[in-house]
């Protein structure tokens, strides 16, 4: 094995990152503890739509410790903007002015109303129960489909309509007259992200209206532009850090109120300023995933060959439009046909406003929504035709690549017979059919069923010629710097900031093996303005796709310049020097060589540099995609169903992947394991649950079941390997493919298990009621 | 205010309380060890978990003052002369944590699954971790890291 094989791209190298957030030594924000901090708690209204008619905070503002009290009026002239929305998805989408506290009027359970600093967190959440709001209650409304109708309780009443935009993609006709079409009506809750640090911030004032802000967030540079322009300061006078941040799955891709309260407060009190969030708070305060309604139809010959695909997909927006809501539906727009060759494709959104927490991203955003009811109706689509749900697919599947897609973009590469023919390697798919069989022969209480789920997902956000066409406000390049320092180490500074993903680990294997490093040499910095001023931060499996492309074209950069060093050095011509893995060497005179360490002192030195090069070897590339990353694969869950009473437990799930090149299998795994949890999750466990007055019911971890260990199966993962046409080393993004995949295996694999008693839909997630209610209806 | 002694990771401190206060605040807020992280407000996922007389416990579910005479050991006690204790090593050898954030109860959650021979197997184990959430790992590797440890059996 040679060298750059333990260390480079491919390697298993074990995290960088582990040591001190093994030791207990990581700091996320609840750690930072800066001398004569006050603690900010937020009063959330109770009340999930109701008029503000007075707030008396004078009990609070005179209890024990408390600094100041303040309410949505006494802030609101801090505002020079209302809370951003970057994604105005039509030109006439209807977006209500929002503030980071309620004003006149509350529009979810949750939205804050006041704020109480206070020097101690103890003293801060005795004092926020004595602030007094009177509230004139209003009718809520809650249903997404029941909102989007006319008549309707209205959100926001100035809007005259809870519709916020309606957004189609049309190409071609829908074959009415197909052989055979199915269509069935799908709802995907909304869903709780629950990273287990929630969100957290610490604003500090510095000299001269400066200020520095610690956020749990994964959009450092995206924050510091929002937030600049939200309190009208410069961007110069405001630097975010986003710190170890545990984990964010979506739900800290966003502005939120607290961290532009901080900040403006931090500026009237002259003094630091913390807000930690608490769980139940979190349920309500950080935006929710998914809360889809969607029709999805589908076309065919008797033969099984699809022509036509039409969704209609009602999306709810919650109470208001944050960063990126408006915008979710829109990542799945292009991909509601999944892998499969489908001429005919139309794809209609309305985004709708309820009285609920604002939805946004979640992992997967869009895609994991356009997965599921798509594999859903692919089995549907099998039964209806009494063809096999694998030859089905299979039928189906695009094969020649680059594949332009009905939807309109252009797939660069591809094999999902590839991964399928794995799968059904590791499933043994005979074995336990049979086994099914032998259950339903026997009558068993306990049933099992196969899942199946292929899918092919868009990420890698994303190429800014489209982005700009479909409306988002920035691009979606990334920036990497690489400085060889003159001891032979190397710094990088990334534009992407990770919470978990192990950036660290990967770009130095990266630079690594490129430049001819051990990756221990390479220090990665990321995650704080002042040091990477430009980037577009993490989400959407971007940062490998993206981030890692940046960070090779920086290494080619400084190839470049050292070959033109070595050249000078070793007295001959550029074109004489072959390179690889670090060194420059002679043709024809092997002994003759020179590092890209050499290289850098020799530029650190600047003794003997060609005339007219600047000194120092550093390279800073920005790299815009020429299209989206397009991973894939095929997945299977088996699960066991106790027909008793309705309790689905997954017993296995094989996920095979294709991300292109892998720069680290653990930390690809590990992604994989991850996502397909919160799929599964997805499936069989999480909802949150408002009743009709918009009051969420489960907005506690107690109440709302994030999976432990005790739910579920170890996995089995293997992946098959094409690499992309459009990347410079061939990677595919990777972070949600597992939650794209999971759902609709498990839910078809819940359905599979009581087909024979007549089961033919269980709505998300698949809990022991709604399991055993399908099986008593069905029995009917 | 109540004098409450503790002894913490081998050292003894001696402390004044409010009766509300919670073992996880008195670790973070009074003796800056902010290892031992807080994930919930109902008990329910486990990044406060430390070993209180050598049994793992949740620190979000004791009062500072109950929990007087006691010896805690948080994340920070655990390792030895600079060097992993065998359960941090093996989560950093099988990739068993990503943002970290539940790892110090994660692990503290395992030495005591081990230690009282809890870890026999896979299933064991998973059990055993019923009470501390992960969101990144889908435990996977939690899992197998234990098992290592443990020497697991299936």
């Amino acid at each position: 094995m040679s060298a750059t094989e333990t260390w480079g791209i491919g390697a298993p190298l074990k995290r960088k990152e582990d040591d001190p957030l093994l030791r207990g030594r990581g700091t996320y924000v609840d750690n930072i503890d800066l001398p004569g901090t006050v603690v900010m708690v937020v009063v959330r209204s109770p009340y999930a739509h109701a008029r503000i008619t007075s707030i008396d905070t004078s009990a609070a503002k005179a209890a024990e410790g408390v600094v100041a009290v303040y309410t949505g009026a006494d802030l609101r002239d801090d505002w020079k903007a209302a809370m951003p929305c970057a994604w105005p998805v039509t030109e006439d989408m209807k977006n209500p002015e929002h503030f980071p506290l309620a004003v006149s009027e509350v529009n979810y359970q949750g939205d804050g109303v006041a704020v109480v600093l206070a020097d101690t967190r103890a003293h801060a959440v005795d004092a926020a129960e004595l602030v007094d709001v009177d509230y004139e209650v209003l009718d809520a409304i809650v249903d997404v489909a029941a909102a989007a109708e006319d008549g309707a309780t209205l959100v926001h009443e100035e809007l005259g309509t809870n519709v916020s935009y309606v957004w189609p993609l049309e190409s071609g006709t829908f074959d009415e007259s197909a052989d055979v079409i199915v269509k069935h009506t799908y709802i995907q809750p909304p869903l709780i992200p629950n990273a287990i640090e929630p969100r957290g911030v610490v604003a500090r004032p510095e000299p001269g209206g400066d200020v520095t802000l610690w956020s749990a967030t994964q959009i450092p540079h995206i924050l510091r532009l929002l937030t600049a322009a939200t309190l009208g300061m410069s961007e110069t006078k405001l630097r975010v850090i986003a710190p170890d941040v545990g984990g964010g799955f979506g739900s800290k891709l966003d502005v939120y109120a607290e961290e532009l309260l901080a900040v403006a407060i931090a500026r009237r009190l002259g003094t630091p300023v913390k807000w930690i969030e608490e769980r139940s708070e979190n349920a309500l305060a950080t935006i929710h995933g998914r809360d889809f309604v969607t029709t999805l139809e589908l076309a065919a010959t008797k033969d099984g060959k699809i022509t036509s695909l039409r969704a209609n997909v009602i999306a709810s927006m919650g109470a208001y439009l944050q960063l990126v809501t408006p915008g979710i539906p829109l990542l799945g727009a292009w991909i509601y046909a999944g892998p499969y060759e489908i001429p005919n494709y139309s794809v209609t959104f309305t985004g709708v406003f309820t009285n609920t927490t604002p939805t946004d991203a979640y992992r997967g955003a869009g895609r994991p929504e356009a997965t599921y009811v798509l594999e859903r109706t692919m089995d549907l689509l099998a039964k209806e035709l009494g063809m096999d749900r694998v030859e089905l697919r299979r039928k189906n599947f695009i094969t020649e690549f680059p594949a332009t897609i009905a939807s309109g973009l252009t797939i660069d590469s591809g094999d999902h017979h590839a991964s399928l023919d794995r799968l059904l390697e590791h499933l043994g798919l005979e074995e336990l059919e049979a086994e099914q069989q032998a259950r339903r022969d026997r009558g068993d209480t306990k049933q099992i069923g196969i899942g199946f789920s292929t899918y092919n997902e868009m990420c890698g956000l994303a190429p800014s010629r489209i982005l700009g066409a479909i409306r988002y406000a920035a691009g979606g390049w990334e920036t990497a710097t690489i400085r060889c320092l003159p001891t032979g180490t190397f710094q990088v500074v990334t534009g992407t900031s990770p919470h978990g993903q192990g950036h660290e680990t990967a770009w130095s294997q990266i630079v690594a093996d490129q430049l001819g490093c051990d990756p221990s040499e390479v220090e990665v910095l990321h995650g704080d303005t002042s040091i990477s001023p430009y980037g577009l931060d993490t989400y959407g499996s971007r940062s490998l796709p993206v981030g890692g492309a940046a960070l090779w074209s920086a290494g080619e950069k400084i190839i470049e310049k050292a070959r033109e060093i070595v050249a000078h050095q070793l007295e001959v011509a550029a074109d004489d020097l072959e390179y690889e893995a670090g060194t420059f060497t002679v043709k024809g005179s092997p002994d003759k060589e020179m590092t890209v360490k050499g290289a850098a002192w020799a530029a650190f030195a600047a003794h003997n540099l060609p005339d007219g090069m600047e000194p120092n070897l550093e390279a800073t590339a920005t790299y815009d995609p020429p299209n989206f990353s397009w991973p894939g694969g095929a997945h299977a869950a088996v699960v066991e169903v106790d027909t008793g009473t309705g309790d689905a437990r997954l017993i296995r799930y094989v996920a095979i992947d294709d991300v292109g090149t892998v720069v680290n299998p653990l930390i690809v795994d590990g992604q994989v394991h991850g996502g397909i949890t919160q799929g599964i999750a997805t499936a069989l466990y999480e909802e949150a649950i408002y009743d009709e007055d918009g009051n969420l019911a489960n907005g506690t971890m107690a109440m709302y079941l994030v999976p432990s260990a005790a739910e579920l199966p170890s996995y089995e993962l293997d992946r098959t390997e094409t690499k992309a046409t459009d990347h410079p080393f061939g990677a595919k993004g990777v972070g949600e493919t597992g939650t794209i995949a999971a759902a609709p295996a498990v839910i078809n694999a819940v359905i599979d298990a009581l087909s024979h008693l007549g089961v033919t839909d269980i709505q998300m997630p698949a809990t022991p009621e709604r399991v055993w209610r399908a099986i008593e209806e069905a029995q009917q | 205010m109540h004098p409450v002694t503790l002894t913490v990771n081998g050292a003894r401190h001696e402390l004044e309380l409010e009766p509300r206060d919670l073992l996880v605040h008195v670790l973070r807020e009074q003796l800056s060890l902010t290892g031992t992280n807080i994930g919930c407000d109902t008990s329910s996922c486990g990044a406060c978990t430390v070993l209180l007389d050598g049994q793992s416990v949740k620190s979000c579910t004791i009062l500072g003052v109950q929990a007087d005479g006691a010896a805690i050991t948080t994340i920070e006690g655990l390792a030895t002369g600079g060097e992993l204790h065998p359960v941090q090593q093996a989560f950093h050898d099988h990739h068993a944590l990503q943002c970290g954030y539940c790892t110090p109860g994660m692990v503290m959650a395992a030495v005591s699954l081990i230690e009282n021979g809890e870890a026999g197997d896979r299933d064991s184990i998973r059990s055993g971790l019923e009470g501390n959430l992960c969101r990144c790992t889908g435990y996977h590797n939690i899992v197998e890291a234990i098992a290592e440890v443990a020497g697991a059996t299936s």
